[in-house]
């Protein structure tokens, strides 16, 4: 059973509170995904490290019901 | 036995400065994802071993246990973990890729 994005959402914003998520639905059928997750708690970690930070957050989905999450992850821009 | 595949792994990093872990070969990917990263290694132009986890389950499991990464492909350089197909693909697009091998002493094949 795939996943819906509202779920996807729902699993990183536990983990991440301050996060700005975005999903996009790749391919319409509900198994394709692309997401974007800005956050604070990301600033000083690697790229590799920051996936991990979500893949944790999907508690094990990633890789199994979730087989293609396309993923980008950043730091908030700063304002100045 | 289960320590097998951890060396086998280790192994192969150490060997090849360039290793993905991918679905398919780099001829026949079997997968966008694993498609794509061996296009970008491509294009960069850099020599790369591939192993495919489609033909090894056990490579196939006992790779996401070894770096603690749910999916496939996984890219190696000089037996680093450098991400998987986004992570590959951002570094791509900003030159870091091509930076890090130029720093890790592996020579793209001149343009």
């Amino acid at each position: 059973m795939p996943m819906t994005a509202q779920e996807i959402e729902a699993y990183i914003r536990t983990a991440l509170p301050d996060a700005s998520i975005s999903i996009e639905d790749l391919a319409g059928d509900g198994d394709h995904y692309a997401c974007t997750v800005v956050s604070e708690a990301f600033r000083g970690l690697s790229r590799v490290r920051q996936h991990q930070v979500v893949y944790a957050a999907l508690q094990g989905h990633m890789g199994g019901t979730l087989h293609a999450l396309a993923l980008q992850t950043s730091v908030p821009q700063s304002e100045s | 036995m289960a320590d097998t595949i951890t060396q086998r792994i280790q192994q192969d990093i150490d060997a090849n400065p360039v290793m993905l872990y991918m679905k398919g070969t780099a001829q026949f990917p079997q997968c966008g994802f694993s498609a794509k990263v061996v296009q970008i290694l491509g294009h960069v132009g850099v020599p790369f071993q591939t192993a495919n986890v489609l033909a090894d389950p056990e490579l196939r499991q006992g790779i996401k246990d070894f770096t603690n990464w749910p999916t496939v492909p996984q890219l190696y350089v000089k037996g680093e973990f450098i991400g998987g197909c986004d992570i590959v693909t951002e570094m791509f697009l900003s030159g870091e890729l091509e930076k890090l091998f130029a720093e890790k002493g592996i020579v793209p094949a001149s343009a």
